[in-house]
């Protein structure tokens, strides 16, 4: 286990690299003996800098839900991070290259909580009934180290690789539909890129939202009314460059659109 | 025309390839690849092979039913170097039912496809639209396409292929029918579980954007051959997930939002 100064440090170069746009050597590398634990540490004091700047938690998001990621990495759970206000974008905005480092783009489900969910003990049932809406959702992953050959302890102190998001403006109930069986289907400047369905989020974003509350539960943390929850990637990773235009639409949703401009930090 | 070019294959050769693909299919013998011995075939003579074979089945009595897409997602058409998608028939004879146990001693390396079939309620022939293809649609419903190279080692090429049938196997439709106009296919959410575990996700749209797309596309392939697409044809349109491989005592159980689920045991 790392010491309180270590990871301190090692959360202020994460953050300062987000400010400069210049990778941070991985935290993999640095402290080859460091775990989950630490990562998450690590994870709290990069946000605790942004929070200090003037930024607010929003959110959160759950990341490494697919068997693919999974097997990639090595770890049979998924991980989560901190959704803060200046990382939200509006459906249709555009988003400026310029000022991410290496962005990924997934399509995911969001929801909107409107009532408090505090584990242990949060039941797929509880999800439905505290939730207000489901919407499509755009993630653009992001890393703050040298390139994407990281390990666990990397991705979950870079605050689980999150970069900015794009929320749908299209709402659904969720009683309204399956969200297992619920169709994505990703266009890129008016061709199909990518497809997926709910199901690769954990066998159901709902599974993995339940999961969230009960991993922050055992932390003594709280999902609060009026955040939202970005519950994971149902279709595989993409490119994005300059003048990109994509569509993510779900099943009994609809969809959300964005678009990029310029060129990434590194 | 085999005298002016000595390259194309001639009647006979054509019905001896038929006659080489049939066996490998009634009897689950693999073959190597029909290029080996005629590596200038083109694609329509691979359809003549095709036809051939289709003309000997149903001389023997089987009834052709209906037909199958293949090849229909992006990347498969750009690894094969097409830009259309593949056709074969389907007759009566390979219709299994669902949530039954199919025998699978009598293929050879058999792989299992989630898909969504089309039933035609008016002709559809020459180049037609999606829009067309929706219009003369009765309905819409799962199915699950058996799959079988008779190629050893399911190493083929595109002309291989085709006189193979498109691998054409067996068949089970199954699941909810729903008219085509109800429910948006592109978002059609599919889960293929392989003994229980989820081993295939994708939607609709994996099928060239459409599903309805991939039927126009077959039947500008059929008009080609000098077919139509009678009312009643039972007509899958192309795989929404990658295929996988089963053997005996495997169940497959493919999911689909909103038009339910078919499942099916492997037997001897």
């Amino acid at each position: 286990m790392l010491d309180q100064s270590r990871t301190d440090a090692l959360g202020d170069a994460l953050y300062n690299a987000l400010k400069s746009g210049k990778p941070t050597p991985k935290i993999s590398v640095l402290e080859p003996e460091s775990d989950i634990e630490d990562a998450y540490r690590i994870q709290l004091r990069m946000l605790q800098r942004r929070l200090d700047a003037g930024d607010s938690v929003i959110g959160k998001k759950i990341g490494l839900t697919s068997r693919a990621i999974q097997d990639a990495l090595g770890v049979y759970q998924p991980d989560f991070g901190q959704v803060t206000k200046t990382m939200l974008f509006e459906d249709g905005a555009i988003i400026d290259l310029s000022k991410l480092m290496q962005p990924r783009l997934e399509g995911e489900l969001a929801f909107r909580l409107k009532e408090d969910l505090m584990g242990p003990g949060v039941t797929t049932t509880d999800v439905i009934r505290a939730t207000e809406y489901v919407t499509p959702c755009f993630e653009i992953v992001d890393t703050r180290f040298e390139d994407w050959q990281i390990r666990i302890q990397d991705t979950v102190a870079d605050n689980a690789s999150c970069g900015v998001f794009v929320l749908g403006a299209a709402k659904a109930d969720p009683r309204d539909l399956d969200l297992s069986l619920a169709g994505m289907v990703i266009e890129k400047n008016g061709e199909v890129v990518a497809t997926g369905a709910g199901a690769a989020v954990q066998g159901s974003p709902v599974m993995a939202v339940a999961w969230l509350a009960n991993t922050l539960g055992e932390l003594g943390i709280g999902l609060k009314a009026g955040e939202i929850i970005l519950s994971g990637a149902q279709a595989p990773l993409l490119a994005v460059t300059d003048g990109d235009h994509f569509t993510c639409e779900i099943a009994g949703i609809g969809k959300c659109e964005m678009r990029f401009a310029g060129r990434a930090m590194v | 025309m085999s005298l002016d070019n000595p390259k194309t294959l001639n009647d006979e050769a054509i019905i001896r390839l038929a006659e080489r693909v049939e066996t490998a299919q009634r009897y689950a013998t693999p073959i190597h690849k029909l290029t080996q011995d005629y590596p200038d075939m083109t694609l329509s003579e691979a359809y003549r092979v095709q036809t051939a074979l289709r003309r000997s089945y149903e001389a023997r009595g089987q009834r052709v039913i209906g037909w199958k897409a293949g090849l229909t997602s992006k990347p498969k058409m750009a690894q094969m170097g097409v830009s259309t998608p593949g056709v074969g028939f389907l007759t009566d004879a390979m219709e299994r039912p669902a949530n039954r146990k199919i025998t699978v001693s009598d293929l050879i390396h058999p792989r299992v496809e989630a898909e969504i079939a089309f039933v035609t309620k008016s002709e559809l022939s020459g180049k037609v639209t999606a829009e067309q293809v929706m219009a003369a649609t009765d309905y819409v419903q799962p199915a699950l396409e058996v799959i079988d190279s008779r190629f050893s080692g399911f190493k083929f090429d595109l002309e291989s292929v085709i006189a193979d049938n498109s691998s054409s196997a067996r068949y089970v439709p199954g699941g909810r029918m729903i008219r085509p106009d109800a429910l948006d296919l592109r978002t059609v959410g599919v889960v293929l579980e392989h003994n229980g575990e989820i081993a295939q996700i994708g939607a609709g749209a994996e099928v060239l954007g459409h599903p309805a797309e991939a039927i126009a596309m077959l039947v500008g392939v059929l008009d080609d051959m000098g077919e139509v697409l009678p009312a009643g044809s039972f007509v899958m349109a192309g795989a929404i997930t990658a295929a996988v491989a089963v053997k005996p005592g495997d169940t497959i159980t493919a999911r689909f939002y909103e038009m339910g689920s078919i499942t099916v045991t492997f037997t001897e």
